[in-house]
């Protein structure tokens, strides 16, 4: 086990991060801040829980995540957030503005190679983080429940009481947005 | 719905696929689109990359 004095240093060290997905999550900062403290709490209540076996920060994230989980279940419908009617057009707007009329792509696409380079790098990361805080309040907080906290659909749905349809269209304009974001601030691609 | 794929359509089963089973057919028509399309390959490549990412910032943030 590690130290104590160890232990609260490398949670203080976490403690940025760890905001920051919950606030890419949750996009309030008081129930960002609620959640990360209520996490580091739990860690540092029982410190023998953490086994080893992962390292700390993948056990803290998990804790995070729970809790999270536990926030949206207990007042997801209340703390819903509504995007305007405007950024609902915009939204198919950008669908429409990368193609054609005949359902082209307007620009192909670019190979990205492969991801284990890039998935090695930090900044590439940050770029992520960066791209997911552009999203739309709702597209994002739906798109981290489906790929950050990996929540079945069925569930998203349940907890946002949202149809089926409507929970692919938003991961769909999620993932269209993030590859835009991350074609041009990662992968340099320009549009032309 | 035409029997070939437009791009539009083949970005939006790429993207439906990580979230529900396709059909058969819906398979059968992507891969077609798939095989003669190098930019829908490439956009279904970038999928699998923002995938990736996401499972790596969900286990450990990202960051080890």
């Amino acid at each position: 086990m590690t130290a104590l004095p160890e232990l609260h240093r490398q949670l203080d060290e976490m403690r940025p991060a760890l905001l920051r997905f919950a606030l890419l999550q949750l996009r309030n900062p008081t129930h960002a801040e609620d959640v990360v403290q209520e996490a580091l709490l739990a860690v540092l209540e029982k410190p023998d829980n953490f086994s080893g076996k992962s390292s700390l920060r993948t056990y803290v994230i998990g804790i995070l995540k729970f809790k999270i989980i536990d926030l949206l279940r207990l007042s997801g419908r209340e703390i819903q957030l509504s995007d305007s009617e405007d950024s609902e057009q915009s939204e198919a707007d950008l669908i429409d503005s990368l193609f054609r009329a005949d359902g082209h792509t307007q620009q192909e696409a670019s190979a990205w190679g492969s991801p284990h380079g890039t998935l090695e790098q930090k900044d590439f990361f940050r770029t992520l983080e960066i791209c997911l805080e552009k999203l739309p309040a709702q597209t994002s907080r739906v798109f981290m429940m489906r790929e950050w906290l990996e929540l079945s659909t069925e569930e998203i749905c349940k907890e946002l009481d949202i149809s089926t349809s409507n929970l692919w269209v938003l991961l769909y304009r999620a993932r269209l947005r993030l590859r835009e974001c991350l074609d041009l601030n990662w992968f340099g691609n320009l549009a032309k | 719905m035409r029997f070939f794929y437009t791009c539009k359509q083949a970005h939006q089963m790429l993207s439906e696929g990580m979230d529900r089973q396709l059909s058969v057919a819906e398979r059968a028509q992507l891969k077609l689109h798939l095989s003669m399309c190098r930019s829908c390959s490439n956009f279904s490549g970038q999928m699998r990359l923002l995938r990736e990412a996401m499972k790596k910032m969900s286990k450990d943030g990202g960051a080890e």
